[in-house]
């Protein structure tokens, strides 16, 4: 089947089967590997993608059901190439990573967060990224990117949306 | 060798760890990602009995499907290569990436499907036919023992894989002379670390250039050695690509199985062959499980709380095949009375098979079942003393004057301060409200307990329990190897022969060698070559690249930078040892005259003719750094382990409503102590994994198999991996007690946390449900098993009271 997908601001047309998921689309059709295959069954929530803002299961979705939405990857959200999101260069900066597999899952989940609350409290972040299962770190310094990128956006001076918002 | 006191610059700074941009921006390399021209999908068919003979497989419907290549079966391949190593001498316990003639656990791979896509691969699945004829099977470990059980090798001839006593001293006069002693039996269930990123290779042949190279999510000693012994072809032949960022493993990404299966047929095909393990092959068929493991556990003691000595019985359940799985029940023995002074210890390692999955090692290797054995012990003896456990531990400690320790199984101690942590932790609680809070809670309605768990990481890798368990085996050696080149503009390279999975590695060789070297880390290019261009490497196990890698890149730049020396001196006409080396430059000591960065590398690179005699050109130097410490091979059972011993003392604060049985954990405090910290971001991350971890195996994480030997949790659904709502805020108490034996005083972390975190759980969850008269004697204790078991005390002491 013939499916236009808009990703990152793009527009692709791709001939997938009606069963590919959209993680293994957006993988092997348009080589975006920043999302990852982890259980495939819609657990771990490695292959994390937003549509249409919000966290999805790329590997619980057909790419099919994709057609017209519009995807942000986490290659989406660097703003240019060699630069990195407030919310990115914050898991940087408390090493809020080990292995970097579950990572850009996480970074979109907590983006989705920061979009919609920039005052999150503990709670609420630990509460959007528990569908993000990480093996390596506790969650402990991903809370911390968190809480501090959500900081950082809100001392920014400049509207949130030129400060590493949604690209 | 210690560089003592001096300050470090970069050592020990709050720097950024290096490879997490490229995380962050979704850019890792992971093998998934590979994707070569040309390359066909394995899908895996397994078996669907825990023990069966195969009597037939029909390809035949599978590969008339479009798009299909090959139906391998275990036949063809094990007439194509050798069976994969055993770490003990069990020649009969022969083992394929595919079964041969007979399956010996649920889930094992039977044959392996080659197509197009994966999608296809595992739709010609479903068409391979296979015959089987049952054959009888077991699962328990103790009904291995008995010598009528169905033998999972016939011809090995019992289900005993070891079983190897130890005696350490005069354990039974201290028995005898003890006025106390109790006995008690714990069970660890089988877990393992479960990495989100399953194991995946992609392997090509190249028959006009007869090279096999290897793309893999790998963490694995000798691997390129391993595959080619199996392929039966040269082993450099054998080219293994390091650039591959490997999605997490915590010791068991070990797909030497899967690597032999694929290469196979990427020379059988002539063309690249990519296995990606799905949830389900890794769970079942990954041989990726850990230890399971009974604990009989005796301990002498005086009404003090002394404890004097200790007989241990472990017996672990290996599952189908041998692999390494026995050697984790030899690791621990060096730190065997972990941080305690018991004078003797009898110990009893037992490894059996039966039909479960296969065991590959899990952080620790073997030494956090271990841990949660001794840290029960000495629950029961302040129990049995009416005292206080963290008073009993405190009276058992080995004291900081008496490092280093030798401990009665042969290893010596490095250093450590276990009384300080304990001080600095309570302080930090402020540990009499904690109580207070604990009873605070229960007058409220709610079982609550506070768990404790003082514990050792054995750190810095040797292979010592390899000949202790295995008397043909002669390995004295476990090197860590790094090479720096300074190239003609004066840039550095440094290349590290390993994959990484998360520790940090990149971060790990700039630190050190931008330490020695006084420039910038950011200016050091870190990179990872082939196998063919790589010196020895064991990889990360053990706990040891900070001391390893870390070590050999400070020796290797302690010698980049005596050549500078030599280069600077002969040029500004100074005696070597009157020249003095500042930030890249060389000068005399008294200032003056000097020659800089630029101009040493000039030197070196263009001007033969100003260099000392007997110099070779260039700038590049090389360091393969052997364990310190442990050097020589076991005697009377007794034998060095790892050289260095990082501890960490647990707190933990449990509540749970006794109806609903769920824990919550409403305070975790961890003290640390692994020596100097190179980048203290990346330890507080093992540590705060390490207990997620550990909360996971205390609690959630089990592969468990029913009565018909068939794996119940076989995803995600069923096999409960801790949320961030699981875990909880931890605090750490950081303490510095340097090693002796290290360049900068380091131990390694890269198993802290989880050593400790399940015996403290344990221990809390115990104390909560004490006084109810309970004792949960295995892991892990889920929530289910708690709201019953406490329901069913509680109508027993209604019963009592009424009746």
């Amino acid at each position: 089947m013939k499916v236009a997908l808009q990703v990152n601001g793009a527009v692709s047309e791709v001939d997938v089967e009606p069963r590919k998921t959209l993680l293994d689309t957006l993988r092997e059709e348009l080589r975006l590997t920043g999302a990852h295959a982890g259980c495939e069954h819609g657990v771990c929530g490695a292959c994390t993608v937003l549509v249409d803002g919000a966290p999805v299961r790329s590997c619980l979705m057909f790419a099919v059901q994709a057609d017209g939405l519009d995807i942000t990857t986490i290659e989406g959200l660097a703003p240019a190439a060699g630069e990195l999101s407030v919310l990115q260069d914050s898991f940087c900066e408390t090493h809020g990573l080990q292995c970097g597999f579950c990572t850009p899952g996480m970074i979109l989940a907590s983006h989705a967060l920061l979009e919609a609350n920039p005052e999150p409290t503990r709670a609420d972040i630990v509460e959007a990224i528990s569908g993000n299962i990480c093996r390596c770190t506790g969650y402990g310094q991903i809370v911390e990117a968190v809480e501090l990128a959500a900081e950082r956006l809100r001392q920014a001076n400049a509207p949130r949306a030129l400060a590493g918002g949604r690209p | 060798m210690n560089a003592g006191a001096a300050p470090f610059r970069f050592v020990s700074a709050n720097r950024r760890v290096r490879e997490d941009r490229r995380f962050v921006a979704g850019h890792g390399r992971y093998v998934a990602d590979i994707a070569l021209d040309g390359m066909v999908h394995v899908a895996i068919l397994g078996a669907q009995h825990p023990a069966a003979r195969i009597l037939a497989i029909d390809p035949s419907a599978a590969l008339a499907l479009p798009g299909v290549h090959y139906v391998l079966t275990g036949e063809e391949l094990a007439g194509a290569t050798d069976p994969l190593m055993n770490g003990l001498d069990t020649p009969n316990v022969r083992r394929f990436p595919l079964a041969v003639g007979q399956t010996r656990y649920a889930g094992e791979w039977v044959a392996a499907v080659v197509a197009d896509s994966r999608a296809l691969a595992e739709d010609a699945c479903e068409k391979v036919r296979v015959s089987y004829e049952r054959l009888p099977y077991l699962t328990h470990a103790e009904e291995a023992l008995d010598p009528s059980s169905p033998p999972v090798h016939p011809a090995h001839g019992s289900n005993v894989l070891l079983d190897k006593p130890f005696v350490w001293g005069e354990v039974d006069r201290h028995f005898a002379e003890s006025p106390r002693r109790l006995s008690f039996r714990v069970t660890w269930g089988r877990n393992s670390t479960v990495p989100i990123e399953t194991f995946g290779v992609v392997a090509s042949w190249d028959p006009w250039a007869e090279m096999l190279d290897v793309w893999a999510s790998i963490q694995m000693p000798k691997y390129p050695d391993q595959i080619a012994r199996a392929l039966r072809i040269p082993a450099n032949n054998v080219r293994v690509h390091h650039d591959v960022d490997v999605g997490g493993s915590y010791g068991v990404k070990r797909g030497i199985k899967h690597t032999v299966l694929a290469a196979h047929l990427a020379r059988r095909l002539g063309r690249p062959v990519r296995l990606l393990e799905d949830r389900l092959e890794n769970m079942r068929g990954g041989d990726a499980h850990g230890p399971e493991r009974i604990f009989d556990v005796d301990v002498a003691f005086d009404d003090a709380g002394i404890v004097r000595s200790m007989k241990l019985r472990a017996l672990d359940n290996a599952g189908a095949y041998a692999g390494r799985a026995p050697f984790q029940l030899g690791k621990p023995i060096g730190a065997i009375v972990g941080p305690y002074k018991i004078e003797s210890v009898a110990y009893r390692a037992q490894s059996v098979t039966t039909n479960k999955a296969v065991q590959e090692a899990v952080r620790g290797f073997g030494q956090s079942p271990t841990n949660y054995a001794i840290e029960t012990a000495l629950d029961q003896v302040a129990r049995a003393c009416g005292l206080d456990r963290i008073e009993v531990r405190r009276r058992n400690f080995i004291r900081k004057e008496e490092f280093p320790y030798l401990i009665p199984s042969g290893t010596r101690y490095d250093s450590g301060d276990y009384h300080t942590v304990v001080d600095k932790v309570l302080a930090h609680v402020d540990y009499a409200a904690l109580l207070a809070e604990r009873d605070r809670l229960r007058a409220d309605g709610m079982l609550a307990g506070i768990g404790i768990a003082a514990c050792l990481e054995p750190s810095g890798g040797n292979s010592a329990f390899e000949p202790l368990l295995n008397e043909k085996n002669q390995t004295t050696t476990w090197m860590e190897s790094v090479r720096i080149n300074v190239d003609g503009t004066g840039c550095v390279a440094v290349t590290i022969h390993t994959t990484s999975s998360g520790q940090g590695h990149e971060t790990l060789a700039a630190t050190v060698v931008a330490e020695v070297l006084e420039i910038d880390p950011d200016l050091i290019r870190v990179v990872r070559p082939d196998s063919l261009a790589c010196l020895p490497s064991n990889t990360p196990v053990g706990s040891r690249m900070a001391i390893m890698m870390g070590g050999a890149c400070f020796h290797a730049a302690q010698k980049l930078k005596a050549k500078l020396l030599r280069i600077g001196a002969h040029n500004l006409g100074l005696a070597p040892e009157a020249a003095r080396y500042h930030g890249g430059s060389v000068g005399a000591e008294a200032g003056g005259k000097a020659l800089d960065w630029a101009a040493l590398v000039n030197i070196a690179h263009r001007n033969f003719h100003l260099l000392p005699p007997d110099t070779e050109p260039g700038l590049g130097t090389t360091h393969v750094m052997q364990v310190p410490t442990g050097t020589s091979l076991p005697k009377d059972g007794r034998v060095q382990m790892y050289p260095c011993h990082s501890f960490e003392f647990h707190l933990v604060l449990v509540a749970l409503d006794p109806v609903l049985g769920k824990p919550e954990i409403r305070r975790y405090v961890i003290g640390h102590d692994c020596g100097t910290v190179i980048n203290p971001h990346i330890v507080k991350g093992m540590t705060l994994g390490g207990i997620a971890h550990g909360l996971g195996a205390a609690l959630l994480e089990e592969f468990v198999y029913d009565e018909e030997g068939q794996m119940l949790t076989q995803s995600f659904m069923d096999y409960l991996l801790p949320s961030s709502h699981e875990v909880p805020k931890v605090e750490i108490v950081h303490h510095c007690t340097p090693s002796p034996f290290t360049v900068f005083g380091q131990k390694g972390s890269g198993e802290s946390g989880y050593l400790g975190a399940p015996a403290a759980i344990s221990g809390a969850l115990n104390d909560a449900v004490a006084d109810l008269g309970l004792f949960f004697d295995k892991l892990p204790i889920r929530i289910s098993a708690i709201s019953d078991a406490v329901a069913a005390a509680r109508v027993r002491s209604s019963e009592e009271t009424t009746s």
